[in-house]
């Protein structure tokens, strides 16, 4: 019987590392030239956990993204290869904060983006700022961006900037859609404690303000704890109430919650218009038959009448795109996503002076661009660093097979096509 | 301003009823939520942090069933239940009899590690999407009762619960296998003198528990939307009603799963803000007046 001790001997040790010693000799012989100066971009998402659905379509954006920036681009005459790093918050401020830093200190980006709440933004924001790095952000409303991260008014911030709407907006469209319903103008305020929830009910700069302007009188029972199983009380209160109308900002399970218990304790009010819980077609489709005619916010919709500054594609060829590659519906955060490239692209062809930080915060500050979620122009926003993109009411009804969100209310931007009309529940 | 809060005080005492039983309805689906914890903590002392995500993971099993199937999600209780059943005994056998001993801590981190798992594979299998499953006219359902109407559905979970619990207790006391698990309970080395595969009956007592987890994940599910993350919200939940309860008594889990969702509803009646906070403030408050819970089983 023989015995082989060991795969490695003396020689083939010897012979092995001197050809590794060598390597990095040859390698460095083969070296372009002409390569590229290199430009990063730090992207920070929430790719896993409860937030995952903001970011379902990262793939197909950054893909696209990536091949339209395939020939580089260029700033000065100069071709920079750009090169994008995505990394996952996991749905987590803390998570969001961390990876942010590492983009920025470990991988030494030249621009960080990030979108989707105020938990994911806030954090890269806030991250950017401390480190002078330059920052956009979006999807999120501007409330609590801004005071969110104790923003003030008139001084704002160095290195970040924000691009979507406002609860002003939201209040707006609401409103609008209201308006033409022709129901009994008694609100019920469904706000949970958490960020949005607490923006929303906000005395001062949320909704209670605007509806008793508007004429209508809001029941809020009081901001309760997101994943509650129970709704009995507020349900009790709208019903005594005589509410025809109800809204607020929800996650999903606690609209389902709400909702079912709602048909449960016989309270069926006329419309219902609910934020962050009905953006997504996935949410509709899992309440069924109960999903028609709920309504919601609308950021983007393929209906949008805005192109593609980079790929000249247009809202709906955006979307249906995204609905070839992976079977699944559109969402609104696709063109939001795409937007943020599109503004980081003109960012970096219109530079001064890549190398220098301030050059790039200067080129943001100055852009004027028509991307496909509307006009980006920091030099006319609401406040310091923000600017804002349309926004319009939506209602989703059955359509065929599926639902569909239709636009039903666009006094706003009236560029914006109605797609429907608004329909009562009940 | 013609804003105005909900009528607090002074309003019919309906409300007050309606509130209790809402909250003792809801009590049902967190005696649900508990009665697999408690079986497992009563037989094997061992400590289920993936409970949560057990749930909701039979959650998904029952959304898979109904969806392939096209069966109403009541009767797919029928396949799911046994699934859960032999994941439990698999579970077990592989897995966490490896790591049952004298120190409580490995089983409490394994079923830590089972619980991130559990979350990131449905997460990589379902997608972050809020699912619901359609159980038809059952959701929307409601009986009226004067001027108050309860859903069919709150009714029917506390209904489940009740048999669960009846048949679980019935089993311990009346049976060969619950005599095997109460013995096991007692003393592990002497059971096994007598001739008891330890292993076995804890193989047997996950199953079961699993299979308990089944009904509560699909109940969930019913009721409303869930997602790979949850879980672990609804983990405190069933971990308060056992201990409200005391550790390893039946019905005393069912109690306080009532105790705890009336706390909530009532809370929720006095300031929304306060549903949650008033159930861990009942669950504190009893464990600070009786630590071991309302009718413990088990001497420490």
């Amino acid at each position: 019987m023989t015995k082989k001790t060991s795969i490695w001997t003396r020689r083939s040790f010897v012979a092995g590392g001197t050809a590794a010693l060598a390597t990095p000799a040859i390698l460095s012989g083969t070296r372009a030239y002409a390569q590229n100066a290199v430009i990063k971009i730090g992207h920070v998402s929430p790719r896993t956990g409860p937030l995952a659905g903001f970011a379902e379509a990262d793939d197909y954006v950054l893909d696209a993204i990536a091949q339209a920036f395939s020939a580089g681009l260029e700033n000065n005459g100069k071709t920079y290869t750009v090169e994008i790093i995505s990394k996952d918050s996991q749905s987590n401020p803390n998570r969001a904060a961390e990876v942010a830093a590492d983009l920025i200190l470990g991988d030494e980006v030249d621009i960080i983006v990030a979108a989707s709440t105020p938990d994911t933004v806030n954090p890269v924001a806030d991250q950017a700022e401390i480190n002078e790095v330059p920052c956009i952000t979006t999807d999120c409303p501007w409330q609590p961006y801004f005071f969110g991260r104790n923003g003030v008014p008139g001084e704002g911030f160095q290195n970040t900037y924000h691009f979507f709407w406002g609860l002003e907006d939201v209040i707006g469209s609401f409103l609008d859609m209201w308006d033409g319903a022709g129901v009994a103008k008694t609100v019920g305020g469904l706000f949970p404690n958490d960020a949005d929830g607490n923006a929303w009910g906000d005395a001062e700069l949320g909704l209670p303000k605007p509806l008793a302007a508007a004429g209508y009188d809001l029941v809020d029972p009081g901001r309760y704890q997101p994943l509650s199983d129970d709704f009995s009380n507020q349900i009790a209160a709208f019903k005594s109430a005589g509410c025809g109308i109800v809204t607020g900002n929800m996650i999903p399970p606690d609209f389902a919650t709400f909702w079912a218990q709602s048909a449960q304790q016989g309270f069926a009010p006329k419309v219902v218009t609910i934020g962050k819980a009905l953006l997504f077609p996935s949410v509709i489709e899992a309440l069924g038959e109960r999903g028609d005619g709920l309504s919601s916010e609308v950021w983007w919709s393929p209906n949008h009448p805005f192109n593609s500054s980079l790929t000249g594609a247009s809202s709906k060829e955006l979307a249906d795109g995204y609905t070839a590659a992976t079977g699944r519906p559109w969402t609104q955060p696709i063109g939001f996503k795409h937007a943020l490239f599109e503004v980081v692209a003109d960012v970096i062809k219109r530079a001064e002076d890549l190398d220098d930080r301030a050059a790039i915060v200067a080129a943001i500050a100055a852009t004027n661009l028509d991307t496909i979620t509307g006009t980006v122009d920091w030099s006319n926003g609401p406040i310091n660093n923000v600017t804002k993109t349309p926004l319009v009411a939506g209602q989703w009804q059955r359509d065929g097979d599926a639902m569909d969100l239709k636009i039903v209310a666009n006094s706003s931007a009236p560029n914006i096509p109605l797609t429907g009309e608004l329909k009562l529940l009940s | 301003m013609k804003t105005f809060r909900a009528p607090i005080s002074g309003s019919n005492s309906l409300d007050w009823v309606n509130a209790i039983v809402q909250g003792t309805l809801l009590g049902g689906l967190y005696a649900l939520f508990a009665a697999g914890l408690s079986l497992i903590f009563g037989v094997m002392r061992l400590v289920n942090i993936a409970h949560g995500d057990l749930i909701v993971l039979a959650a998904y099993l029952g959304l898979t069933v109904t969806t392939i199937l096209g069966l109403h999600p009541l009767l797919a209780l029928l396949l799911v239940v046994p699934a859960m059943a032999l994941f439990g005994y698999i579970l077990q056998r592989g897995i966490l009899n490896q790591t049952l001993g004298k120190d409580i801590l490995p089983p409490l981190l394994v079923t830590f590690g089972l619980s991130v798992i559990l979350q990131n594979g449905l997460l990589e299998i379902y997608s972050a999407d809020p699912q619901k499953m359609n159980a038809g006219a059952l959701e929307t359902a409601s009986i009226p009762v004067g001027e108050l109407s309860f859903g069919v559905l709150p009714v029917l979970t506390f209904a489940i619960a009740v048999a669960v619990i009846a048949a679980l207790q019935w089993m311990f006391y009346h049976t060969a296998l619950g005599r095997a698990f109460r013995a096991t309970s007692d003393n592990q080395e002497t059971a096994q003198l007598m001739g008891l595969n330890r292993r076995h009956i804890f193989g047997l007592a996950m199953a079961l528990a699993l299979g308990v987890t089944a009904i509560a994940g699909i109940m969930l599910g019913i009721r409303t939307s869930f997602d790979p993350s949850i879980g672990g919200g609804r983990l405190v939940f069933g971990f308060e009603a056992v201990i409200i309860g005391g550790l390893g008594n039946m019905w005393g889990t069912l109690v306080g799963g009532v105790i705890l969702g009336v706390a909530q509803t009532v809370g929720a009646k006095i300031d929304p803000g306060w549903q949650l906070l008033a159930g861990h403030i009942a669950f504190l408050i009893i464990l600070a007046v009786r630590p071991n819970g309302l009718f413990p089983r088990i001497s420490e």
